[in-house]
């Protein structure tokens, strides 16, 4: 063989081998969560409080504490972030799209612990209180830029005729973007929404600073809450080998609620190219 | 012989690239004009100038004056404009919503339905398409689930349902096949009652089929203009016998 063709083949060889690691990852993963927190997951996990080292009980106030942060977050956050993304997309001023596009862009990369540090300064401080609500506020920093983004990529992937066409019969842009091009890329769209949450709902720096923890329900929305991410965190650091066991059948629960939110995106997305 | 729209020295630029250059031309009342010429000759940015759809691109500056009825369409609000004068495009381009939903669109945004139904307006529009039979019994299925000829006819459908004086169409025939093709022309020489029409096209056999008046274009020069019979039979300048008889383009 030439040397040529060796290292070909050695080239090809570790880039597949990287390739394979890439996606064993997850498996890997997945497989760790289940062998270390299987056992775990009863019907106690979802409808029980945490106990004591020897009850561990369940997590039924961190399943519900992160639904609701996440709908904090969802609410604050999917709005703003979809009407940056019209503006992005649709605005013809020459610099003001770019300077918004590159602002959240930074936003996006800002480390999520400096997010719930500034959360915690302008709203628990404030207020003398942890609370659903500014976790909430702190995970919606983080979805606006996500949204924004992908709301504009998939308007501007609406082909030009259709607004020309739009255009043509004597609609103005606003109505022309609210009729014809936004439900046009209306899949893509809630796409890019339900990966996002995805994102954002393994998050925990953010919710340290803002909603704690609570070994309780939480008493509203302005009190302490507990959430799932933040839960993993003190049963792993505990020192019973049951709490930790609890930790793995969290984070085993958290990455299912969002593979599934992935593969119900994707599921959308993909029928809807089908269609059209 | 009464003048629907008239352009008079208009210039056309894409910034630094001027596309067009001073092209006087009368389009007459309910009559076809098709605008020939080879690709990059101008005679799509002059046919989008008469909608001022091309004002959507960036750094597009239009000179001269085009009239619709005596009246400046640089005077009059673009939307309504855009309503008087319709365009159909190269490409069929329905909306992604029902085939029903596609018709009604321009008499919903414009207002129109007042007086009539949207039912009366779309029928009306789409029989006047020749689309109606094809899909009365459709009529809230995806507009995507037709043919690519039953898809241009919603499109004309479509712009005929807000009641242009002008329609504009850009090269129609260009993605459809020789049936479906033919089925436009004869669509297009039956809509002469109602509106007046331009089309450009690339095809002078379709040009000479269907237009009343012809003109020519080549590089950005309207080179001549006259009755269709006289351009393809015995035209007056030397450029234009070149192009239809097939010396170059």
């Amino acid at each position: 063989m030439t040397r040529r063709a060796i290292v070909n083949k050695l080239m090809f060889a570790l880039c597949g081998l990287a390739a394979f690691l890439t996606v064993s990852t997850l498996f890997l993963i997945l497989a760790y969560l289940v062998y270390n927190g299987g056992t775990s997951i009863s019907l106690d996990f979802f409808t029980k409080l945490p106990g004591p080292s020897g009850h561990p009980g369940g997590m039924a106030n961190a399943i519900l504490g992160s639904a609701e942060i996440i709908f904090f977050a969802a609410v604050i956050g999917l709005p703003i972030g979809f009407f940056s993304g019209i503006y992005l997309a649709e605005s013809a001023d020459p610099w003001l799209p770019a300077i918004v596009r590159y602002t959240a862009d930074l936003l996006n990369g800002v480390p999520s612990i400096v997010i719930g540090i500034v959360v915690w300064t302008v709203m628990v401080v404030p207020l003398h209180h942890f609370s659903a609500l500014a976790g909430g506020v702190a995970l919606s920093l983080m979805l606006i830029p996500i949204t924004a983004r992908s709301t504009e990529r998939f308007l501007l992937q609406v082909p030009r005729e259709l607004r020309e066409g739009a255009l043509a019969l004597g609609a103005d842009k606003w109505r022309t973007t609210a009729t014809v091009i936004v439900p046009a890329a209306r899949r893509g769209i809630v796409t890019g929404m339900i990966l996002g949450i995805a994102r954002i709902s393994g998050e925990t720096a953010p919710l340290l600073f803002t909603s704690l923890n609570n070994e309780y329900w939480s008493a509203g929305f302005k009190e302490p809450t507990a959430s799932l991410p933040v839960m993993i965190y003190t049963h792993a650091v505990s020192p019973y080998a049951d709490w930790h066991r609890q930790a793995w059948a969290a984070g085993l629960v958290l990455l299912g609620l969002v593979l599934v939110g992935n593969i119900t995106a994707r599921m959308v997305l993909t029928q809807g190219a089908k269609r059209s | 012989m009464s003048s629907k729209m008239s352009a008079k020295n208009v210039s056309v630029s894409y910034g630094p690239f001027q596309a067009l250059h001073d092209v006087t031309l009368d389009f007459e009342a309910n009559k076809i004009t098709a605008l020939i010429g080879p690709s990059g000759c101008g005679k799509s940015t002059f046919l989008r100038s008469l909608n001022r759809i091309n004002e959507t691109e960036r750094d597009t500056r239009i000179e001269g004056t085009i009239t619709l009825n005596g009246e400046n369409i640089f005077d009059i609000d673009v939307t309504e404009i855009r309503r008087r004068v319709g365009m159909v495009f190269q490409r069929p381009n329905p909306f992604p919503k029902s085939i029903f939903d596609n018709v009604a669109y321009g008499p919903k945004i414009n207002g129109m339905l007042t007086g009539t139904t949207a039912e009366e307006a779309v029928e009306s529009s789409l029989r006047r398409a020749a689309l109606w039979d094809e899909v009365k019994d459709k009529l809230h299925d995806s507009a995507y689930a037709l043919s690519g000829g039953q898809q241009q006819r919603l499109c004309i459908a479509r712009a005929l349902a807000v009641n242009p004086e002008v329609l504009l169409f850009d090269e129609p025939c260009s993605a459809l096949d020789p049936i479906a093709t033919a089925r436009i022309e004869d669509l297009l020489v039956g809509l002469k009652e109602h509106c007046t029409m331009v089309i450009v096209t690339h095809n002078m056999q379709q040009a000479a089929r269907v237009a009343d008046d012809t003109g020519f274009f080549l590089l950005g020069k309207l080179i001549e203009h006259d009755k269709t019979d006289l351009i393809f039979k015995n035209p007056s300048k030397r450029e234009t016998e070149d192009y239809i008889t097939g010396r170059f383009g």
